[in-house]
């Protein structure tokens, strides 16, 4: 036997993995890892735009961050916005669709409804409802129609807050319905007449065994709801612009001002470092959590 | 494979948002022509530059052809650091003045001394924004007047008297809020203020001698007695009297949807297709007396630019004399030659000698630019968060004013 050749079968399927993954690879060490470690690296910098110097300041940006009450205000915002973003959007979009899973004349007409706002541009959307929410708008004239006085929306400690929140769930809803629904068509439905042989309610029958059976999709919609909470910016900054006061000063919208509009960008990419903290540390926690609450994985 | 997908999924969202904090775009190659950042899509004002423009480079055909970058206002100075930040600066800028003391001192901008012609003609008033040690670092090519313009039509329907030079705020506030009441439209607007841009305020608060912040910036004056005066009025205004559309609630003056507005002489091009009768008066009296607010804008050029040389010299070419004249039908001129009722006259067919003269002249000369400060934009948006509490009905006007200064006294100090 002579010496082993060295494009063995195993090194030649190698490398046509490694070729078929290099675009991919190449894109993403360009635009998302390049990037990533330009923002660490910029956040141990003073950079002033203006005058165009760039000088290492250490830590000075992180002790910064820790001193800042605007942070806390900021991460105290976003983490209301997050958790009535969280709780409204997973439980409408799952009671819509349990809804319109059944049976019933219309129900194409109502998905394709309420999923039209998801394909709708984000800016144009917002824009609507900012004239339907105004002092003025559309929602205080029907409210009006009905005699009561609607409250100035958008200028409201609590319901400026609370109108980015529906505002963000009327627009997304539409996906994490059409999520569910696909789950709950894949749940056998020889196990619904199982247990209703068996005695089991209504209730019964979705807490044991729809539930269970559509963890791993519930997992799915939570992890991006929670992720896509934590960056909401272009409704913040079309509808509120932060306010009244620092009442909608989510994180990002946050980062935005202090890089873009106050010229602290190496504070704001500071202000990106911790906002990647927490959504790393959020989505290791939820995955971390699945094995105790989902049922099976697809 | 679910978790694969999942993972990436997570990880593609969140840099979205983190790689914004700022991606560095490699410089364009020195293209061949010059950009000029401006914050005006009016095409008359676009017509205008464009003529110029063409004019220099027939002259200059080596200078490459120039082009004018309309950004919206609102956003203007945002865009243009995030221009600047993404290494794609323009050659020419406009700069707004709460923008000149933070473009101005950084260094950002090359100076023009000995570049522009007829600089001696250019007014002291309306250089002192855009110096430093004694360096010119922008062509203030607009020194624009508050002043009202109103709708007489509405305010006759509402039978109220037509306004003049030297009628009070009192006045204004009771004429408004009679045509708020009996016509159903909006009675007085400040234009642009939209209970957000808090510095168009100083149209009103002069008239009671207010001011921001004193005249070395580092004392607050929002708490200050004229300031809490000023503002009282105005709260009253527009939760009582219902002069002023409220927060919220928007009304177009140049459509006819309001009696009154107080904005720069330059929006007067938009009344030329004007459906109902207009007049254009200088800012109602406050208990101080007449005073007069002035919004500025200027043209730099900036240093790092790889085309300075020659968008210095295409600067001075449309800041020259004749080129000034030109401008001066939508810009108040910078030139004391040109501050006369003849040479506006001839480029402002929409206005009447008088209101050339009581409103542009007559306000230039006595203006006070609008208030503008190092780190404007933080302070800007410090001041609005703090404000905001002021514009609900029954505020207590002291106690917010106080709490604006206990936010930004420590921003002014530093």
């Amino acid at each position: 036997m002579g010496h082993a050749a060295f494009w063995t079968v195993r090194r030649r399927d190698n490398l046509v993995g490694y070729l078929l993954v290099a675009p991919q690879l190449l894109g993403s060490a360009l635009f998302v890892l390049l990037p990533l470690a330009l923002v660490g690296w910029y956040s141990l910098h003073e950079w002033n735009v203006l005058a165009g110097t760039f000088e290492f300041t250490g830590g000075d940006n992180y002790a910064k961050l820790l001193a800042d009450p605007g942070v806390r205000e900021a991460l105290a915002a976003t983490g209301l916005f997050s958790l009535g973003l969280v709780v409204l959007n997973l439980g409408l979009a799952l009671l819509l669709a349990v809804l319109l899973n059944q049976r019933l004349r219309g129900t194409t007409f109502f998905r394709t409804l309420f999923f039209s706002p998801v394909v709708v541009s984000l800016v144009a959307w917002t824009i609507v409802w900012q004239f339907l929410l105004q002092a003025d708008g559309g929602l205080n004239g029907l409210l009006e129609v009905a005699g009561v006085t609607g409250p100035n929306w958008l200028r409201g400690e609590g319901t400026a807050m609370l109108s980015v929140i529906i505002v963000q769930v009327l627009k997304n809803v539409g996906l994490n319905m059409v999520l569910f629904l696909a789950a709950l068509q894949g749940v056998p439905a020889q196990l619904y007449e199982a247990a209703q042989l068996d005695g089991a309610g209504a209730w019964r029958r979705f807490a044991r065994i729809t539930l269970p059976l559509i963890s791993p999709t519930v997992l799915l919609t939570s992890i991006i709801t929670v992720v896509g909470s934590l960056q909401v910016f272009a409704q913040i900054a079309v509808l509120t612009q932060g306010g009244p006061g620092t009442s909608t000063t989510v994180l990002v919208y946050y980062l935005y001002q202090q890089a873009f509009q106050f010229h602290h960008f190496g504070y704001g990419a500071t202000l990106s470092v911790l906002l990647f903290a927490i959504v790393a540390v959020l989505t290791i926690v939820q995955w971390r959590m699945r094995r105790r609450w989902v049922f099976h994985e697809a | 494979m679910i978790k694969k997908s999942l993972t990436g999924l997570a990880l593609a969202g969140l840099l979205a948002t983190t790689a914004c904090g700022g991606s560095a775009q490699p410089a364009p190659a020195a293209a061949k022509g010059l950009r000029m950042t401006i914050w005006t899509s009016n095409e008359a004002h676009l017509k205008l530059f464009g003529d110029i423009a063409a004019e220099y480079t027939r002259a200059h055909p080596e200078a490459g052809p120039i082009t004018f970058d309309p950004l919206p206002f609102e956003s203007y100075t945002t865009t243009l650091t995030t221009q600047i930040a993404g290494g794609n600066a323009p050659d020419l800028a406009w700069i707004l003045e709460s923008a000149a003391p933070d473009f101005v001192s950084s260094g950002a901008l090359a100076p023009l001394d000995g570049k522009l012609t007829e600089a001696g003609d250019l007014t002291p008033s309306s250089t002192k924004l855009w110096q430093r040690d004694g360096k010119l670092y922008a062509y203030p090519f607009s020194t624009s007047p508050f002043a009202v313009f109103v709708n007489t039509d509405l305010l006759k329907k509402a039978g109220q008297k037509p306004p003049a030079k030297g009628w009070t705020w009192e006045q204004a506030v009771a004429s408004a809020a009679a045509v708020a009441a009996k016509e159903g439209k909006a009675g007085l607007v400040v234009r642009d203020f939209d209970y957000k841009n808090w510095d168009n305020l100083a149209s009103l608060w002069r008239g009671w001698g207010a001011q921001a912040w004193s005249e070395d910036g580092r004392t607050c004056g929002f708490n200050q007695p004229e300031m809490v005066e000023a503002m009282t009025f105005l709260h009253k205004a527009v939760f009582t009297d219902k002069a002023l559309p409220g927060p919220g609630t928007t009304a177009d003056f140049f459509a006819g949807e309001a009696a009154m507005t107080i904005t720069q002489i330059s929006r007067a091009s938009l009344l030329k297709d004007a459906t109902f009768g207009w007049d254009l008066v200088p800012l109602p009296t406050g208990p101080k007396g007449e005073y007069s607010v002035i919004g500025q804008a200027g043209i730099g050029v900036f240093a790092k630019s790889p085309n300075k040389d020659a968008a210095t010299d295409f600067l001075a070419f449309f800041s020259n004399p004749a080129n000034s004249a030109k401008l001066a039908a939508y810009f108040p001129p910078p030139r004391a030659s040109q501050l006369n009722v003849e040479t506006l006259a001839k480029s402002n067919p929409l206005l009447k000698p008088e209101q050339l003269s009581e409103v542009v002249i007559g306000g230039i000369e006595s203006g006070v630019v609008k208030p503008s400060h190092t780190g404007q934009a933080e302070l800007s948006q410090t001041v609005r968060a703090a404000l905001d509490p002021l514009w609900l009905p029954g505020a207590d006007v002291k106690a917010v004013l106080d709490g604006v200064c206990a936010k930004i006294q420590p921003m002014l100090g530093a």
